[in-house]
């Protein structure tokens, strides 16, 4: 019996993964077909692997009509021409991966495989701790919110342990909406247990009894998953009742959202849970301390909460020996756009830019030079390839007015015109904004007006002028992070590529 | 004298714009100190920054911002610098904290607002001039206050200036031009009406303002509340008669005359224009909310059906002759003299008006005690809460509800029995639905799906729908439940209640004949249900009773009351925040005219004519001697009068032949009188029947005070001059004057004086104090100078609360073979009572007839199909209506409402009435239902009469003059 293994994530099945399992599957008994979650390597998918007595090895870009080729004599080894080697072994896996270690290796719905793979270790090693030792191993981990705005995890969790309430709530922000990002999606797909154990440590952190996971609902593959895997860890004691033979108890409910960005932003995103509109609310008072149904309420980003397993695991020393400075342990990198080789990175943080771009990205897909990076999303700046050397930290980038953000990274060619991506930031936020406060409501759409005009050569210069006012109103008066940031695309083209607008 | 005296009473409560501090007022108490603008200030904990700024005297612009409503941060205007904070922080919701260092006024702030601004106005039309809100438009304000001078976008970008306008509600218009989406109209809808018929559609730059799923107003969810046009900061919601009128001038704060909510107003005024109705938000009963009739439905005291000149005839046949005041009271007395004369001192009588003030009922009735020499007065609340001020009189020793209407807010618990506030009593069912949203449990007893057991946001946790005439068995179950199961409070019934009355009543309540199992059969209503509702009840921290007229208005209404009072009692929820049995009553002023001695057994303040002391203190004031013997009820003035015995009576503002049970027995009994005088606005029913008629003044014209449902005093306020030259009480002093009993004052004040002087619970009580007040929760006196918002706190009035044995007697009223179907009667929202008023407005469009509401099976056995008409048939009379299908009403049960004279409800109910107090029993009437083709010939009768009584009227007016 061998086994192969191919990937039954999203992006692996829209390049037709699923026919090349089926064609693998029909091969013969001696073959165990394991559909896995994607490693992230997507200029290879489908990635087929083969497990071997050295390692996995894999066979990049398979079709339906390549594998009659691939196994006409047998099982292909690790001499086959098609073969790029022991997958470990790939330039992307070089960095030990931590929060997506799973990933592509498991069968994301298979318990025994989870076990097997430290699955459940972090929470057993919880379940020894009170909660006050839990959060402080998560602050002492150095974590911070994966989500964009970076504020320590642990000091949040602090904030909900120490308010008083009978009703406490766990929810994890699962409505990935940046552009260029996927690391949500994959870890649901891939290692949606992973997650599930994340919430339940923190459920025990703060003393909260039930979980929410608002999942975007362009992901039905991973919302499928999810829920697969809530049931999975229910029926094993894992949650539901009591975790895992506690006295605590732990419901967890997967809840589509209702397909708007700014449903991502939290207190949108909790208004949308309640049963309302996703309108954002004001802040104070923080989620933390008055958040879904007025409770106190933990709301993380996927990533952290995936993260935290294996803090607790293997101890918050070891995580914050990863990284650089004040941004500790690994940044998921998603690089997108005009790229050859797009995928996800885990890398730790402090690697530049340039690296990631050009070491691992292997430059642009056309072949020409790379002209900007929007990074952090669609509110994030465009990088000039004067910024290209920047450490890959949270502090290094706000030091030049950009942004990480969820990890996302789009890289656009020279052929790219930004004065009309700046015009897009202005459209993306006019569509996406809840209308709630006046900035982002008539100012994103006065945007697209302004900058229009200013392409059109209509009194550029005042209305340059105009455009920057505008910019500082909505940065300086809007309510939530939409209309605050939408502004910075364009002031940074504005800035940074003053020919283009 | 009407001019001169009337200049010396012009005594406007004039006042200016209504102050609003932008966000609620905090409930702490805990001192906070900051500095605004480097001038400290100290307010309480939880106060924004907003608030303590308006305080301290600094207006900060803001659009989105409210003192009615809860912060909401959307309109950006009210950002300012905070010393050690970063960006600009919305003053609206952020908190005050020590010593804080707020800026509200930075070169920067000002210039951030004025973009803000420019960004407003680059999707809002420049019709200033034109705008009906012109010189009363926050926007227009805040565009002057941040100093916006060009609007660089221009004004060809992406707009909603050609949004049509929505005209389809009858008071207001929505006009989504003018929108600038801050949601104050969303969120009054959802905060203080509680309906949720507004919301946002879309998102971004296309949210707009709907109402239900789309639709227009009129055909929406809304109530009409109007909650939403106050909240409005622009032109987009406003009234029709703004936009009629323009703005108004002054305003003058003064009280609802529709339900017994009593709702403070400001009638805002162009001279002597009544512009329109805004409810008050310092008002103590409404806090600022208002519902369709007190807001809007107005229009009848300008009516055209209103008449202003005296009128006389000899006969009900003949046409009436327009007089002069001095003719037409020396008709009227001469008449009454006359029938003295002849049948004797008793043979003539009064009835009060729980509609007219405090005031204008003491003189009445001291008319009739005095001039007449006898006690054949009585009033209206005869018809509906007499059994409230037996019942709790006899338990608890005060004839009035125990709360005050804010006490709702401190209720864990709330068991509603026979009451349909949303409809009856809008505003404070509003406040209501707030609590309940905050998680207060809901008990219903009704025989009918009120909106309550089912409402976006609240629903009913036990809905006991038991058949109508069953009250005393299901408030029996309940009480037996508290004791079998042991939920009683010991500790309260030990200190405060008679030991031997509660030992007799609890071995009564505890006899298996009163278990819900036992009286399941009875009721209809399921034991378990009842159980676990007095579970709730009993074990909630605070337990409060509401109650209407399904309580009273049955064979054993007085019974009832003492049910519930008893059932408070047993688990201690009396004489305190948040507890309490609360009489929800019909009409604004039935305390009052209760309080003021309008019954013909009591003297003001429900002293007995027996008790020595008080008479002689009355005879001593009016120095007359006073018949110790009580006179005729209602019910026994028609009974005498079709004998022959009674021959005149004067009805102060009611419509006796259209609200009395029985109308065939009433309309006999009127035709039966020598000399009927009635005082009113219109030509009502009863003035069809009538001699004499002397044309009343509407609220808007007279100075007075109203007593509520929670025994607030509040003060009624002229804002313009009696339509018919003369006040209310004048004419009665003229008739008492004319009749050789002399009586006059100056001015009602003097009358507020001499109720003082002669009512305990009312010696506290002046003008002064209520304008200083703004309002008095009797008893107000010595021992409680401010008034008294819960009674029976330390201990009972009549000391010991008294546990009365409430056994169940069912009503003779039952269904049979011949009258199947179980009768009875409610009201809706958009209409009041007799409908005299709101008949005449705008108000017709909700409901421009009564429906019988009946069960899909009882229509199906009977072939009646919705919309169809239908005739009902009792004992006593018979009508025809149209069918509504509904499973709102449970089978064997239909319902109506009695708004239009030509329904004739009444006709249909019996003379069947409470065994204590003769208060008929409406809510129950054996009846059968089936379909017909045309109106019964008592209809057919009423048209006939209604049209000669008509042609009278309209040739009167046009032989004299």
């Amino acid at each position: 019996m061998t086994k192969v293994f191919i990937p039954s994530d999203t992006t692996a099945r829209s390049l037709n993964a699923d026919a090349v399992a089926v064609a693998v599957g029909a091969l013969g008994e001696d073959i165990e077909l394991v559909r896995t979650g994607s490693r992230g390597l997507y200029w290879l998918e489908p990635l087929l692997e083969i497990e071997t007595s050295d390692g996995r090895i894999g066979f990049p870009n398979v079709s339906v009509e390549s594998v009659h080729a691939l196994f006409a004599e047998g099982i292909p080894t690790l001499e086959h021409e098609k073969c790029l080697g022991l997958v470990e072994q790939h330039q992307w896996l070089g960095h030990k991966r931590l929060t997506c270690a799973r990933l592509g290796i498991i069968d994301p719905l298979s318990l025994t495989d989870y076990l097997d793979h430290d699955g459940f270790t972090g929470l057993a090693a919880a379940l020894k701790m009170t909660p006050q030792e839990i959060v402080g191993e998560v602050t002492a981990s150095g974590l911070r919110g994966r989500g964009g705005a970076a504020f320590p995890t642990g000091i949040k969790w602090q904030t909900v342990l120490d308010t008083q309430s009978e009703q406490k709530y766990i929810v994890c922000n699962a409505d990935e909406g940046d552009s260029g990002t996927f690391v949500d999606r994959m870890l649901m797909e891939g290692d949606p247990l992973r997650l599930i154990e994340g919430m339940a440590i923190a459920a025990l952190a703060v003393s909260a009894t039930i979980g929410y996971v608002y999942v975007r609902a362009e992901y039905p593959q991973a919302i499928a998953t999810l829920q697969r895997a809530v049931e999975i860890a229910e029926g094993a004691g894992y949650i539901g009742k009591s975790i895992n033979g506690s006295e605590q108890a732990f419901h967890l409910e997967v809840r589509k959202a209702a397909g708007s960005y700014i449903c991502g932003e939290e207190t949108a995103m909790l208004e949308s849970l309640e049963g309302k509109r996703g309108v954002v609310r004001y802040r104070p008072p923080l989620p933390a301390i008055k958040g879904l149904f007025g409770q106190p309420t933990v709301v993380n980003n996927l990533v952290s909460l995936a993260t935290v397993p294996d803090i607790l695991a293997k101890g918050a020393h070891n995580y914050a020996k990863i990284g650089k400075d004040r941004s500790k342990g690994t940044l998921t990198v998603q690089l997108a756009g005009n790229i050859k080789r797009a995928g996800l990175l885990e890398v730790p943080f402090g690697i530049t830019l340039r690296e990631i771009l050009e070491d691992f990205g292997g430059g642009s897909f056309s072949g020409r030079p790379i002209k900007a990076v929007q990074a952090g999303g669609p509110l994030g700046t465009y990088m000039p390839e004067t910024e290209f050397d920047t450490s890959m930290d949270y502090e290094a980038f706000k030091d030049i007015g950009a942004m990480l953000g969820h990890g996302g990274l789009v890289a656009f060619d020279d052929t790219v015109d930004l004065a009309e991506m700046a015009q897009f930031a202005m459209e993306f936020c006019a569509i996406e904004s809840c209308g709630k406060c006046t900035p982002c409501r008539i100012g994103s759409v006065r945007g697209v007006e302004v900058i229009e005009r200013i392409r059109a050569g209509e009194n550029a210069d005042e209305n340059r002028i105009l455009l920057k006012d505008l910019c500082d109103t909505m940065i300086e008066g809007s309510l939530c992070a939409l209309g605050g940031m939408a502004p910075l695309p364009v002031l940074s083209v504005m800035e940074k590529f003053p020919d283009e607008l | 004298m009407n001019s001169e005296e009337g200049k010396q009473m012009v005594n406007y409560y004039s006042v200016g714009a209504e102050i609003d501090l932008g966000t609620p007022v905090s409930g702490s108490a805990e001192p906070i100190t900051l500095t605004i603008d480097g001038t400290p200030i100290t307010v309480p904990k939880g106060t924004s920054v907003m608030r303590a700024a308006a305080i301290a005297g600094t207006n900060i612009p803001r659009l989105c911002a409210t003192e009615d409503l809860e912060p909401f941060g959307s309109c950006r205007l009210c950002l300012v610098e905070i010393e050690g904070r970063s960006g600009y922080p919305a003053s609206c919701t952020t908190d005050v904290e020590p010593g804080m260092k707020v800026f509200t006024q930075t070169d920067h702030v000002a210039k951030l607002r004025r973009n803000v601004m420019e960004l407003y106005i680059s999707d809002h039309p420049l019709d200033c001039l034109t705008c009906p809100t012109n010189g009363n438009c926050e926007l227009q304000d805040m565009a002057g206050a941040v100093g916006l001078r060009e609007v660089r976008y221009g004004y060809e970008g992406s707009n909603h200036l050609d949004e049509p306008k929505d005209e389809s509600a009858p008071y207001f218009t929505f006009d989504p031009s003018k929108c600038i989406q801050c949601s104050r109209c969303v969120r009054a809808c959802e905060e203080q009406q509680g309906t949720y018929a507004l919301t946002i559609d879309g998102r971004g730059f296309d949210s707009q303002i709907v109402a239900s799923q789309k639709e227009d107003f009129l055909s929406s969810e809304c109530v009409s509340c109007g909650a939403c046009v106050k909240a409005c900061p622009t032109a987009t919601l406003t009234e029709k008669s703004i936009i009629k009128f323009g703005q108004p001038d002054k305003a003058t704060i003064t009280t609802c005359a529709y339900c017994g909510v009593g709702c403070s107003f400001r009638a805002e005024m162009q001279g002597d224009q009544l512009v329109r109705m805004v409810p008050n938000r310092d008002g103590h009963a409404n806090h600022g909310h208002a519902c369709v009739k007190g807001r809007f439905a107005f229009g009848y005291a300008t009516h055209a059906d209103r008449i202003t000149t005296p009128l006389i005839r000899e006969s009900i046949h003949d046409e009436w002759r327009k007089v002069s005041w001095q003719e037409a009271i020396k008709f009227a007395a001469t008449q009454l003299k006359n029938i003295q004369k002849e049948f004797g001192r008793k043979s003539i009588g009064g009835i009060t008006s729980s509609r007219c003030t405090n005031e204008e009922v003491f003189v009445v009735q001291k008319f009739i005690r005095t001039a007449m020499g006898n006690n054949n007065v009585d009033t209206c609340a005869r018809v509906c809460h007499s059994p409230t001020g037996y019942g709790l009189k006899t338990t608890l020793g005060e004839s009035a509800g125990t709360q005050t209407f804010d006490s709702v807010m401190a209720a864990d618990s709330i068991i509603i029995i026979g009451a349909n506030p949303t409809d009856a009593h809008p505003v404070f069912a509003s406040q209501m639905m707030r609590r309940l949203r905050q998680g207060a449990s809901l008990i219903i007893a009704d025989p009918r799906a009120i909106d309550l057991v089912d409402m976006p946001h609240v629903q009913a946790d036990h809905h006991l729908q038991l058949r109508p005439g069953t009250n005393v068995a299901l408030i029996n179950a309940l009480a037996h439940t508290i004791i079998d199961e042991g939920l009683e409070d010991k500790k309260f019934i030990d200190e405060r209640c008679e030991p031997d009355a509660y030992e007799i009543w609890k071995k009564f309540i505890g006899e298996q004949r009163n278990s819900p199992e036992a009286l399941a059969e009875v009721t209809g209503v399921p034991a378990g249900q009842v159980r676990a509702a007095a579970r709730l009840y009993a074990n909630a921290d605070n337990g409060a009773i509401y109650y209407g007229l399904g309580v009273t208005e049955h064979s054993q209404g007085s019974t009832m009351v003492m049910g519930i009072a008893n059932l408070a009692m047993v688990t201690g929820n009396l004489g305190r925040d948040g507890v309490g049995v609360n009489p929800l009553r019909g009409q604004n002023n039935v305390q009052g005219s209760c309080d003021m001695g309008s019954f013909p057994h009591e003297l003001p303040g429900y002293r007995h004519l027996s008790d020595e002391v008080a008479r002689k203190l009355f005879e001593a004031e009016w120095k007359v001697e006073l018949d110790s013997e009580p006179g005729y009820r209602i019910p026994n003035m028609f009974d005498a009068a079709v004998a022959g015995e009674f021959k005149g009576l004067y009805i102060q503002g009611e419509d006796i032949a259209q609200s009395d049970p029985d109308t065939q027995h009433v309309h006999a009994a009127l035709s039966a009188m020598q000399c009927v005088i009635v005082q009113d606005l219109f030509l009502n029913e009863t003035a069809k029947f009538a001699h004499v008629f002397f044309p009343g003044s509407s609220f808007l014209e007279k100075d007075g005070t109203f007593t509520n449902a929670e025994r607030r005093i509040s003060p009624v306020r002229k804002v313009m001059e009696p339509k018919s030259g003369m006040s209310e009480w004048e004419i009665t002093c003229a008739l008492s004057t004319e009749m050789g009993y002399e009586m006059s004052y100056e001015h009602p004040r003097q009358i507020m004086e001499e109720i003082a002087r002669l009512t305990p619970t009312f010696s506290g009580v002046s003008y002064e104090k209520i304008d200083a007040l703004g309002s008095i929760q009797w008893p107000c006196n010595d021992q409680a100078p401010n008034g008294t918002p819960f009674m029976h706190v330390d201990e009972f009035v009549r000391g010991k609360g008294f546990f009365a044995p409430t056994p169940y007697v069912a009503t003779d009223e039952r269904s049979n073979s011949r009258y199947p179907l179980l009768l009875t009667t409610g009201r809706i929202l958009s209409q009041y009572n007799v409908g005299a008023q709101t008949r005449r407005t705008e108000n017709l469009q909700y409901h421009d007839e009564d429906r019988l509401e009946i069960h899909p099976e009882d229509a199906q056995l009977r072939g009646i199909v919705d919309g169809s008409w239908v005739g009902i048939k009792s004992r006593a009379g018979e009508t025809v209506l149209r069918a509504c299908i509904t499973d709102r009403v449970q089978p064997g049960v239909i319902y109506t409402t009695f708004h239009h004279p030509e329904s004739g409800a009444n006709v249909v109910t019996t003379d069947n009435s409470d065994w204590a107090t003769n208060c008929p029993e409406y809510k129950v009437t054996a009846v059968q239902a089936y379909p017909v083709s045309q109106p019964s010939q008592w209809q057919e009768m009423f048209q006939r009469f209604d049209k000669e009584q008509q042609e009278l009227l309209a040739s009167s007016q046009e032989t004299v003059e």
